[in-house]
Order: structure tokens, then C-alpha cells, then sequence
């Protein structure tokens, strides 16, 4: 009893949005201290938070595809066809009409995709890992194949596009100069933030700004709309959602097709924006980790932002400087013993000592190994996001009936 | 007080059954009615002809006074009669007010939903009728009772003025029952009316305004609680004749097959649906189990298969500790198993029939050999069952779903009494299967009797019970509360246990 | 009876398969080119002697697959996880391939033996996640498959378990030495892995557990109906348990015709992808062992033969929507066959039971 007033307590400490506001500049305090410490500085650098934020979006559009899916029943496994979709359409269409269009059509064809999978999962009910494996391979293929006939003759080859116009990026005047002036100045914490702040703010690709906003859009649609409420419940209950008139089918028709054109769009951003040609494998397993990102941020919007910055963080650092995931690991270890002391004040024994255990091992790794091999690094993701089924299941709230097979009409 | 719903005269077929004939109802405005009956008298096939879940054949149905042809759910809401059904329909992962406004969302621009205004509504409909209830809670935190007043909140969000309630205390406990009647009280006071289906008398007794009594099919009698008294309510609702006990005679013998010792059994959630049950079973006896369904029945036959462990007291079966043993040596030791839910239990239904032969005796010769199916034996005792027990089935190489549920029930049976079990388990042995099959199957069940075998046997079927038990124990609210002689026994006797009126 | 069996269960198959072509021909049509010249190139290219061989050699890898996912589904289960299980079974099977000197048939049992153990010890991890957290075995696997990749891809750099010959640049296990390496059969104008024996032992020994003995019985059973086995006796989340370390136990041999008749050594340019090759030949070939040998057939006679097609100006990739063509179409077929065949049973039934329609009434009535 006691030990359960206080796991709400402390469930209760990390939902307030001023805690947890503390929260991350005591995290970036730590941060801040071992950057001085060790010396390397890349965790907090302009370059990193720039690159993290590339790599982010991708995940992100992937993972807010899978949410708009789940959350109206239906797993969508496909997500990594879809964005294939994106990538292919985009540099095609960008570089036959410029890159504006290339998005537009990258929508557009990620949409029939979603609704294809619509079309297999709701109407006819084949089994949505089928369907949405199946979607994989033929949008695999099916690139490859045009490539093979459309890119060569124009400059590209067999599995490259020709270069496509890239889009307009601008820097926040004044705000990111200001940052910039005190990064350089290098006082301890304050410029560590700035540079964080200041590789956020320059070079911004209006695609990305655009694409960040579908977040507050996806949670307002969910929390605040008449399609939300419904689209909530058909993965919820369609049942109960059936028998109070609600058309669960037509609800699932247009949450999965928007959810292939989200997936797409992030294909788009990896031609467009974070390259500016179509390449083969682009997409790179994004999909999947998109797919990660759901169960990690627990269905909700801000958690799978939350999850694809980490994760296009970590992603950042592995391809910037490997040494600096060893600080990285070092301000866990501080986090977690900071966990542990906070946990055995209040007396709950059992999470204390599991991170207190997390806190060891982590200075452990830090003090034994030189560097941690990239591989580790490249499917942290994918270790994470099983790390929190196995331990946190209780605590997520998957959509009830998400993955289910439902016919119209059923008791 | 004018009648605000009037039923005249209904009546509803499905090929070869009625679940409906001449049935009449006078619905009083601001009244609380109760209609009670045995499961199978025909409560819900009347109260989905009114929710507009189903068409009656012929009869009429008056709301407010005019007469009115429902098609569907939808038409039963506009004319404000709303249903709380006894399954609830409602998602955790989201609030009290989404559950509550799903499908009639007041909105702004025909997509924003208002949700103040939604709130709004909502409290005041709480506070009015004293539903205690918060709007923002998300209902994965919400308890049985409170869960039903969410379910009572959507019918009067959407304006009904009628609420037919389908067994709304079958779900609770006690305390929570003192609440919904609290509720409803408070209901009827604003005017609104309550059509509430029940098996419990001194329930009925205590809440309803007047209670009509349902049997087999149709309406017998309705009755204003003063003037009635548990006694006639169960005598109308059992009808006034007991089918006679089939005179067979006894041979107990003094081996007890099954002895279940101040059993108890909780749920993972912790709600105690069986405490402090006590049963003997002795070979060559036949223990009808009688009781209102929900009552405990399932869980005691899970304990009894090893299919779930007592959290206290004993289940012994054939000198095996149930809790201990496996499923498979309880079967092996020579329990034979009837499951009641014939489809989910007791067949692989896209199996053929000779492999539904083997499941459940694949442990043992002669079914198995070794680490061997044997094929040609289950072969040969399909036909032998297909023949015997009059399986209507062009071959044992069809699946068993394409077999009628009588003919699934019957090759159960046929399969479960081969070898000559020493307890047998039988739920519901003959629902849903016609009369011959019906006279097959007890004849059976009485052969093995008489080869010693002992039968635990749970019905709801009257019928059924009077006619195989020699002794019938009846449960009640998780607890066996009497045992009764079938012989000696008047309906009253029976209908006053199993509605908790009187525990011996 | 059996007759009509067959009949089912080809069509089902065989309409997939004529529903892909008229896809591709299609498209082919459109690409400006003759499809049933294309056809037939493709046919004469892909039965020449010498790819046939390359063809059976592939066919096995993919057949070892096809009975890993087959197993799986007759538990419900969706193997997605044969990538991993097959990469750590073939790493772990070269890795204490060379480590260990036996003499030699001793020495290709325990590679075959580590191969299937680790498999299966890795399909253990997304079993007890199914069993014990009810996660779901679609997400873990997929997320097991890049940890897979990923521990492997840590043990084969050179200090650890690695080695990088000569003049290449492919990390690789050390070599298998001459008693841990299986011969080939000379057969055409090539040489066939002598794994062929084992994919037929596989074969045969899936079919023979799955009718012939009460353990496969009990594991249809559980895959039929959870409860129903359940009540019948059997340890149904047992049951799960075993199915996936089995699954993965097979998926581990798919790496061993290459491991041991051809590269003896892992590198990472085994190829990845069994895991849906695997499961799309399990549902073509209705899991049963004779269906998924001629089901691993034409998709390795559908790759091998693709490159013709570039010598008409067409990438050869059309053949991998092709493959996924005919898994949609496969799945829906059966949809469909299953509609029909429980129809017509339904039909025979009720002409012997004149009864049944007043029983079916009684049971609507019941089950309200």
C-alpha cells in the first residue's frame, strides 16, 4: 500500500510540466559537469543539436505514422515501404518539378500507400503484419525497379537520383546570433545550453519547422476533435464505438492513409532535406525504429517526439564522434545514482537499487572500455524500446485493440 | 400516472423456437419496474425488441402513447429510451466524459468538440441525479459500480427518459447494489422511468414499483410488491408443476469422488467470486449444481479441473489434490469434462471430427500410443460416436465447425463418456441441442450412473435438474447455500435459494 | 476426400500465383516489352543446368526458412524474428566450427547442434517476452533482428572473434577446417550442398511431429484454440514457449549450406531477408513441407532468373514486387477458399441433418 502512494507520487513528480522543466537543466547541469570534465564537447555542440534534430524528424514522421495507425487499431508494420515511398516519389518529383512539388507528391503517394494497407487490414482483414510486411517488399521493389528505368537516362544511376534542388533554409535573426555569442564565450552550463540552442536555430529548413508542428497538431486533432475522440475509440473499442454509430471503418480508412502519407513525408525529408538525392536503403530500418519510437513514447504525440530526439540523438553522436556516447554514459550513470539516492529517501527500496545497479554499471563501462563499438550505438533504439516492454508493460497504455482483427458487427 | 411505454401483445420466432409469444407490459411514467424470470424466459429477447435490436414478429410497442416501428438502436434514442447493458461498452485508456459523449460530441465548426460544454452537461446530469461520478477521470481507474453509473450518465446525455437497465446487479456487490438503487431512486424522482431486469426477488422487492414475472416466453403476472410476497414471485417465475425426479435406482457408493472443503477462489483482480464452498460426490450419484448463471459456477468447475487454484480451502478429485495436480492426470485419473461453452472449450473447431476425438484423451491409450497419435483408433471411436449418439455428420473428416451446435454437443458427450469415466463434469449437457438429442444424452448420463460413475451436473434447465439429480445443490453469490432433495422439493423452495432469499 | 483436398489447396496457391503474373505482365506491357517473351527467357534461363544448381542450393536456405515459419504459424505465431535467429545460428555454428578439431562427422553435428541451439536460444528471448510480459513477437523480433545484427556485426571486428584475410574487406569468422566441412554432390554442371539431406530430414521430421505425435498435437491444439487445449490438458503457454525456441532452433540452419559447403566461414555478406522469404513461403506453401519445398522452389527460380530480364532494358527488381504480389494475393485466396470450404461443409452437413436449421435457430437464441 504504502510503496504505491509513493510510485504515484513519484509518477506524479515527473508530470509536472515545472519539474520537468527542472528537470532537464538539472539533466544539462550533469551534462554541462561532464563536458568540463572529460573534456569533449560534442554532446552540447551546435553540430550536435543540428544533427540531432536531421536525424530526429525522420524517426519522428515514422513514429507519428505508427500512432495515427495504432491509434485507430490497426499496426502498420509497413512504415518502412511507406517511407521508401516518400524518398522515391519526393526526388523524382522534386527533380522533375522542383522540390516543393516532390513533397506534395511524396503526400500524395504515402497517402494511396496508407490507404492500400486500409484497404487489406480493414476491408478485406488479412492479417496486418502481413499486409504491412508485404508493403515493405513491393515498395522496396518497386523503387528499385523505377529507379533502374528512370534514373539512369537523366544523370542519376540505378539506384541514386539526380541531385534535386534543395529548399530554403533560414536562421532566426538575432536569437541565433545571440546564442551563437554566448557559446562562444565558454562559460560553464550557460554556453553549453546556448550551443544547444544555438544548433536549433540556425539553418532551419522550412520543411522542418513544418513538419515539428505536426506534433501539437496530431495531439490537438486526438485530444480536442471529433475525428480524435472517434479515431481513439476505434482502437479502444470499435465495439462500443460501432454500437454508438460510429463508422469504425471509414474512421480507420483515414487515420492509416494519413498515417502512410506521415511515414512518406519523412521519406521526403531524408531526399529533400537531410540529403538531396534519393538513394537505395535511404530509409535504412527508420521505419522500424519509427515503429519503436510509438511504443517508447507510449502512443502520444509528445512522447514519440520525446523518443525521436533521443534516439536521432544517439544516432547524431555515432555518426559525429563515438567518443563522446562515453560522456554520454557517464551522465546516465549520474542520473541514475541521483535516481537512486532520490528513491531511497522515500523509501522505495526496489527502484532504488535497480538504479542504483543502472549507476554502477554504467561508471563501470565508463572506466573499462574505451569506446563503445558503433553497432551498440546504431540499435540502442532497438534495445531501448524492448527494455521498456519487458520492464515498463504494465505502465504503457497501448491502444486496447490495437492489431486485433475486427469485423463489422461483431459482439 | 400515464403509461410511458406499452407493449402489446408481442411476439418473436426463430425457426423452431419462440423466444417471445403474447407478451404484454404497462410501463408507468416515473415508475421503477422490474421484470424477473429464469435465464431463458425471454427477458432479452423483449428488451432488444425495445432498444430496437431486433424486430418482434407481430405485436405492438407504444411510446408515449403512439405507436412506434423501431429498426434500430438509433430510433430507440431519439424516442428516449436509453439501455445500460450488462456488458459495459467502454474504452479504459480515455475519460469518464469521452466514454460519455462518444457519438453525440457537441461540437463547434462540426469538428472541434466543445468538451466544456460537454463538461458542463455532464455535472449537471451528475449532480441532478446524484451520480457520483468525476468527468476527467480516466476510467481505468474506475471500479464496477462507478462504471455503470458512467454507462447510466451516456443514456441520459442523450436525453432518454426511459432506461431499461439489463441485469444491472449482477455485476455488483452488495454495497455497490445499495448505490445503483440509490441512483435509480433518484431517477424516478426526476420524472424519469426504469424498466430493470432482475433473478433476484428480495432486490426486486426492495426497488421496484411494480414487477412483472416472465416464463417461458411470455408474460405470466405482474405485481405490485405489496401485495406479493417471495413466495409467489418464485412460484410464478419456476411455474407451478416440478417435472418428477426419473425414478432410478440408487447405488451410492461410500467412495467419495469429489470432496471440495471450504474452497475459495479469487480472481487476479482480487474481487472473491467463490468462498467457503462445501460439496460431497459420491459414485453412482448424480449433484445437479443449480443456481442463477454467474454465480460462481464456472470458477467451481475450474477448480474441480486444475484449470484454476483455490486460494484456500480443498479440492480433492479421485484422492488427487486439484490444486496440485496437473490438468492432463486429472483427465488421465478419469474425469470426463462437459465444458458449458462447447465451442471455446471443448472443440478445436477447424479440426476434423476424429482429431476432435483425440482432444483431451491424447495423454492415454487409447488415443495415444507412446509419443504416438493414434489415428486409427480415433478414427474408429469417431464413427462409434457418430453412431451412437445419432451425430448428424456426413463423415468424421468434416470440421467441426460445420456441424450444428447439437450435433458439436453431442459428439462432446459421446466423447467424454467413452471409457467409462469416474466423474463426470457436465455444464449445460444438453443447451441448445433438440429434444431427441436431449432424451440421448440423458440416457446416457444416466447409464454411467448406474456403471458407478459420479456426475457433478450444473444446468439451468429445470427440466434438466429435476429429472437426473438425486441430489441438488444450489449456489448462490459464490457460496453453495442449500442442498435440496428433488423429491421433497417445491418450486418455491427452489426458486427462494437460488435467488438468495433463504439460505439454509 | 483427399482429392478435393488437393484441389483446395492448390487453387488457393495457384490463383496467387496467376494473379502476380497478370500484375507483372501488365506492367511489363507497359514497360513496352513482350511479356510472354520475357516469360519464356526467363523460363529457359532459369532451368539451364547451371543456375538450376544455384537455384536447389538457394532453395534449401529458403526451405529451412519456409518449415521455421511454418512452425510458428501453426502456433499463431509470426516468426518475424528467422533473421536473427538464422544469423546467430550460422555465426555461433562457424564460430565453434573453427574453435573445436573432432573428427569429421562429429564435427558437423556440433556445428549444427550450436547453429540450432543458438537459434533457438535467441528466439527463447521474444518466447518469454510472449509468454511471460505478453509482449507481442512481431515488435520484439523485429527489434531482436537489429540486436542481432548488431552483437554480431561487435564480435566480428579482428580482437574479438573476427578476422579480416588478406586482401579483403570483409570481416569474417576464422575458417571451418576440412573435418567440420560438408561435401557437395556433383550434379548438372555444379555442385549441391549435401545440406540437402538435412532440409529433407527437416522436412520429413516437421511433418512427421506435427501429425504423428501427441506433442504435434497438442501444439496444433494450442494454435486451434488456446482454451480448448487448455481444458484438454495441455500446458498451452508451454506450448507457445517451445513453438518459438523451436522455430528459431530450424531458423539456425538456414545459414548451413553456405556455412558448410561454401564460404566456411560467417561474414557479413551472408544475406539478410529469411525472415519474410521465410514466412511468405510458409503461408504459399499452406505449411506443409511438400507446399514450402515448391514454394522455396520458384522464389529462388523467380531470383535467379531475374537478371535475364536486364538484357531487355528491365530491372530485374520487378520480380520482388512480383514476390510480394503473390503474398497479398496468397493470403486474400485463402480468405476467400476458407469462406467457400466451410460453405459447402456446411451445405453437406445440412443435407444429412434435417434438424440442423431448427439447432441453429436454438443456438442464435442461446448465444444472443
Amino acid at each position: 500500500m504504502s510503496t504505491e502512494t509513493k510510485t504515484a507520487k513519484a509518477k506524479s513528480f515527473f508530470k509536472s510540466p515545472a519539474r520537468i522543466t527542472l528537470l532537464i537543466a538539472g539533466l544539462f547541469l550533469i551534462i554541462s559537469l561532464v563536458e568540463s570534465i572529460t573534456g569533449s564537447v560534442d554532446i552540447s555542440s551546435p553540430g550536435t543539436s543540428g544533427a540531432t534534430l536531421r536525424f530526429a524528424i525522420p524517426l519522428l514522421m515514422a513514429g507519428l505514422g505508427g500512432l495515427w495507425a495504432e491509434r485507430a487499431g490497426v499496426i502498420n508494420i509497413g512504415l518502412e515501404g511507406m517511407m521508401i515511398v516518400g524518398t522515391w516519389t519526393a526526388a523524382w518529383f522534386g527533380y522533375l518539378h522542383g522540390p516543393y512539388v516532390g513533397i506534395l507528391a511524396a503526400a500524395v503517394f504515402g497517402l494511396a500507400s496508407g490507404f492500400f494497407h486500409a484497404i487489406l487490414t480493414v476491408k478485406i482483414g488479412i492479417d496486418q503484419a502481413v499486409s504491412g510486411l508485404a508493403i515493405n517488399l513491393i515498395a522496396a521493389g518497386a523503387a528499385r525497379y523505377l529507379s533502374g528505368i528512370y534514373f539512369p537516362p537523366v544523370g542519376g544511376d540505378r539506384t541514386v537520383s539526380p541531385p534535386v534542388e534543395t529548399l530554403p533554409s533560414f536562421t532566426i535573426p538575432f536569437v541565433a546570433d545571440f546564442f551563437k555569442s554566448i557559446d562562444e564565450k565558454n562559460i560553464f552550463f550557460l554556453s553549453n545550453i546556448s550551443g544547444l540552442l544555438y544548433g536549433i536555430t540556425r539553418d532551419l529548413s522550412v520543411v522542418t519547422v513544418a513538419l515539428l508542428l505536426l506534433v501539437p497538431l496530431t495531439s490537438w486533432i486526438l485530444w480536442r476533435s471529433k475525428f480524435g475522440l472517434r479515431m481513439r475509440f476505434s482502437g479502444e473499442n470499435p465495439m462500443a464505438a460501432e454500437s454508438l454509430g460510429i463508422n469504425v471503418y471509414r474512421t480507420r480508412y483515414i487515420a492509416i492513409s494519413v498515417s502512410g502519407m506521415l511515414a512518406s513525408l519523412g521519406g521526403a525529408y531524408l531526399a529533400l532535406v537531410a540529403s538531396s538525392v534519393y538513394r537505395e536503403g535511404q530509409t535504412a530500418g527508420r521505419g522500424f525504429i519509427g515503429l519503436a519510437t510509438v511504443i517508447f513514447g507510449n502512443w502520444r504525440p509528445s512522447g514519440v517526439f520525446a523518443g525521436s530526439l533521443l534516439f536521432g540523438f544517439t544516432d547524431a553522436l555515432r555518426v559525429r564522434q563515438a567518443e563522446s556516447v562515453m560522456s554520454l554514459i557517464l551522465a546516465a550513470g549520474i542520473v541514475a545514482l541521483l535516481l537512486a539516492i532520490y528513491y531511497s529517501v522515500s523509501r522505495s527500496w526496489k527502484p532504488a537499487g535497480a538504479y542504483f545497479g543502472i549507476a554502477l554499471f554504467a561508471l563501470w563501462v565508463n572506466q573499462k572500455v574505451d569506446t563503445i563499438p558503433q553497432e551498440f550505438v546504431t540499435v540502442f533504439p532497438n534495445f531501448a524500446t524492448l527494455i521498456v516492454l519487458t520492464f515498463l508493460a504494465q505502465r504503457l497504455t497501448p491502444p486496447a485493440m490495437a492489431g486485433m482483427p475486427y469485423r463489422r458487427g461483431a459482439e | 400516472m400515464s403509461n410511458v411505454l406499452e407493449v402489446i401483445g408481442i411476439e418473436k420466432k426463430y425457426p423452431g423456437v419462440i423466444a417471445n409469444r403474447d407478451v404484454s407490459l404497462q410501463v408507468r411514467e416515473g415508475s421503477i419496474h422490474a421484470i424477473i424470470g429464469e435465464n431463458g424466459a425471454g427477458k432479452s429477447t423483449l428488451m432488444k425488441s425495445l432498444y430496437g435490436l431486433i424486430r418482434p414478429d407481430a405485436g405492438q410497442i407504444k411510446v408515449f402513447g403512439s405507436e412506434v416501428n423501431l429498426k434500430s438502436p438509433q430510433d430507440a434514442i431519439e424516442l428516449g429510451i436509453g439501455m445500460v447493458h450488462q456488458h459495459f461498452k467502454l474504452a479504459d485508456n480515455a475519460t469518464v466524459l469521452e466514454n460519455v459523449i462518444l457519438g453525440s460530441e457537441p461540437t463547434r465548426f462540426g469538428f472541434v468538440v466543445k468538451y466544456d460544454q460537454a463538461r458542463k452537461k455532464l455535472l449537471e446530469i451528475t449532480k441532478n441525479y446524484g451520480l457520483d461520478i468525476d468527468p476527467d477521470e480516466s476510467l481505468s481507474n474506475l471500479g464496477v459500480g462507478e462504471r455503470q453509473r458512467v454507462e447510466i450518465a451516456k443514456v441520459l446525455f442523450r436525453g432518454a427518459k426511459i432506461l431499461i437497465l439489463d441485469e444491472p446487479t449482477a455485476v455488483l456487490v452488495p454495497q455497490e447494489v445499495d448505490e445503483l438503487f440509490a441512483n435509480l431512486r433518484e431517477l424516478v424522482k426526476n420524472g424519469l422511468t426504469v424498466l430493470f431486469i432482475s433473478h433476484k426477488l428480495d432486490e426486486v422487492l426492495s426497488i421496484a414499483d411494480d414487477i412483472t414475472i416472465m416464463r417461458q416466453g411470455t408474460t405470466v403476472a405482474t405485481r405490485k410488491p405489496k401485495e406479493t410476497n417471495k413466495k409467489e414471485l418464485a412460484e410464478l417465475m419456476v411455474g407451478g408443476e416440478l417435472p418428477k425426479p426419473k425414478a432410478g435406482e440408487l447405488k451410492v457408493s461410500s467412495e467419495s469422488i469429489l470432496s471440495i472443503k471450504s474452497a475459495a477462489y479469487s480472481r487476479a483482480d482480487g474481487r472473491e467470486i467463490l468462498h467457503d464452498v462445501n460439496l460431497e460426490l459420491h459414485g453412482g450419484e448424480i449433484v445437479g449444481l443449480a443456481g442463477v448463471e454467474g454465480n460462481g459456477q464456472s470458477e467451481l468447475i475450474e477448480l474441480i479441473m486444475g484449470l484454476a487454484q483455490p486460494s484456500a480451502g480443498s479440492v480433492q478429485v479421485l484422492g488427487l489434490d486439484a490444486a496440485t495436480t496437473l490438468t492432463r492426470e486429472i483427465r488421465n485419473a478419469g474425469v470426463a469434462y462437459i465444458p458449458q461453452d462447447r465451442q471455446r472449450d471443448g472443440l478445436l473447431m477447424s479440426a476434423p471430427l476424429w482429431e476432435n476425438r483425440i482432444l483431451g484423451h491424447q495423454f492415454a491409450d487409447p488415443m495415444a500410443k507412446g509419443v504416438w497419435v493414434n489415428k486409427g483408433a480415433a478414427i474408429e471411436d469417431s464413427k462409434r460416436v457418430v453412431d451412437e449418439f445419432d451425430v448428424r455428420t456426413p463423415g468424421i473428416n468434416v470440421l467441426a465447425s460445420a456441424l450444428s451446435g447439437g450435433n458439436q454437443q453431442k459428439f462432446i458427450v459421446g466423447r467424454e463418456l467413452t471409457g467409462d469415466p469416474k466423474l463426470i463434469v457436465a455444464a449445460q449437457p444438453t443447451r441448445g441441442v433438440d429434444v431427441g438429442a436431449q432424451a440421448i444424452i440423458w440416457d446416457h448420463l444416466m447409464q454411467a450412473r448406474s456403471k458407478g460413475a459420479g456426475i457433478l451436473l450444473v444446468t439451468a434447465d429445470l427440466e434438466e435438474l429435476f429429472s437426473l439429480s438425486d441430489r441438488i445443490a444450489v449456489i448462490y453469490s459464490g457460496t453453495i447455500v442449500s442442498i435440496l432433495n428433488p423429491a421433497k422439493t417445491t418450486p418455491e423452495d427452489l426458486g427462494l435459494a437460488m435467488t438468495g432469499a433463504k439460505s439454509a | 476426400m483427399t482429392k478435393s483436398r488437393i484441389f483446395w489447396g492448390t487453387i488457393a496457391p495457384t490463383a496467387a500465383i496467376l494473379n502476380s503474373l497478370l500484375f507483372v505482365y501488365i506492367i511489363l506491357k507497359i514497360r513496352g516489352v513482350d511479356p510472354v517473351e520475357m516469360f519464356k527467357l526467363m523460363v529457359s534461363y532459369g532451368f539451364d543446368p547451371r543456375n538450376l544448381v544455384s537455384e536447389i542450393n538457394q532453395t534449401i536456405a529458403y526451405y529451412m526458412a519456409g518449415v521455421a515459419a511454418a512452425i510458428g504459424f501453426k502456433m499463431l505465431l509470426f516468426n518475424i524474428g528467422i533473421d536473427g535467429q538464422y544469423r546467430m545460428g550460422a555465426f555461433f555454428g562457424a564460430v565453434v566450427g573453427a574453435a573445436v578439431s573432432l573428427p569429421p562427422i562429429l564435427h558437423v553435428l556440433i556445428i549444427i547442434v550450436t547453429a540450432m541451439l543458438a537459434g533457438g536460444l535467441w528466439a527463447a528471448i521474444a518466447g518469454y517476452l510472449k509468454v511471460k510480459r505478453g509482449v507481442n513477437e512481431v515488435i520484439s523480433n523485429i527489434m531482436l533482428n537489429f540486436i542481432a545484427a548488431a552483437i554480431i556485426a561487435f564480435l566480428l571486428s579482428p580482437n574479438l572473434l573476427g578476422s579480416l584475410p588478406e586482401g579483403s574487406q570483409n570481416l569474417q569468422t576464422k575458417p571451418i577446417p576440412q573435418s567440420g566441412q560438408m561435401p557437395t554432390i556433383k550434379a548438372f554442371e555444379g555442385e549441391i550442398y549435401s545440406v540437402i539431406f538435412l532440409a529433407l530430414f527437416v522436412g520429413i521430421a516437421y511433418w512427421v511431429m506435427l501429425n504423428k505425435t501427441v506433442f504435434g498435437f497438442n501444439l496444433r491444439a494450442t494454435g486451434l484454440s488456446f482454451r480448448a487445449a487448455r481444458a484438454s490438458g495441455v500446458n498451452a503457454p508451454g506450448m507457445i514457449f517451445i513453438t518459438t525456441v523451436l522455430s528459431g532452433a530450424i531458423a539456425g540452419l538456414v545459414g548451413m549450406g553456405t556455412l558448410l559447403s561454401e564460404t566456411y566461414s560467417y561474414s557479413m555478406a551472408f544475406p539478410s531477408g529469411y525472415a519474410f522469404t521465410g514466412l511468405a513461403l510458409a503461408l504459399l506453401g499452406r505449411n506443409h513441407p511438400v507446399g514450402i519445398f515448391f514454394a522455396a522452389f520458384l522464389w529462388s527460380f523467380l531470383e535467379r532468373s531475374a537478371p535475364v530480364l536486364e538484357f531487355e532494358g528491365v530491372p530485374p527488381e520487378i520480380v520482388i514486387v512480383m514476390q510480394g504480389t503473390i503474398v497479398l494475393s496468397i493470403v486474400i485466396a485463402y480468405e476467400v477458399v476458407a469462406r467457400i470450404n466451410l460453405r459447402q461443409q456446411q451445405r453437406a452437413v445440412g443435407s444429412v441433418n434435417a434438424e440442423s436449421v431448427s439447432n441453429q435457430a436454438a443456438n442464435v437464441k442461446e448465444s444472443k
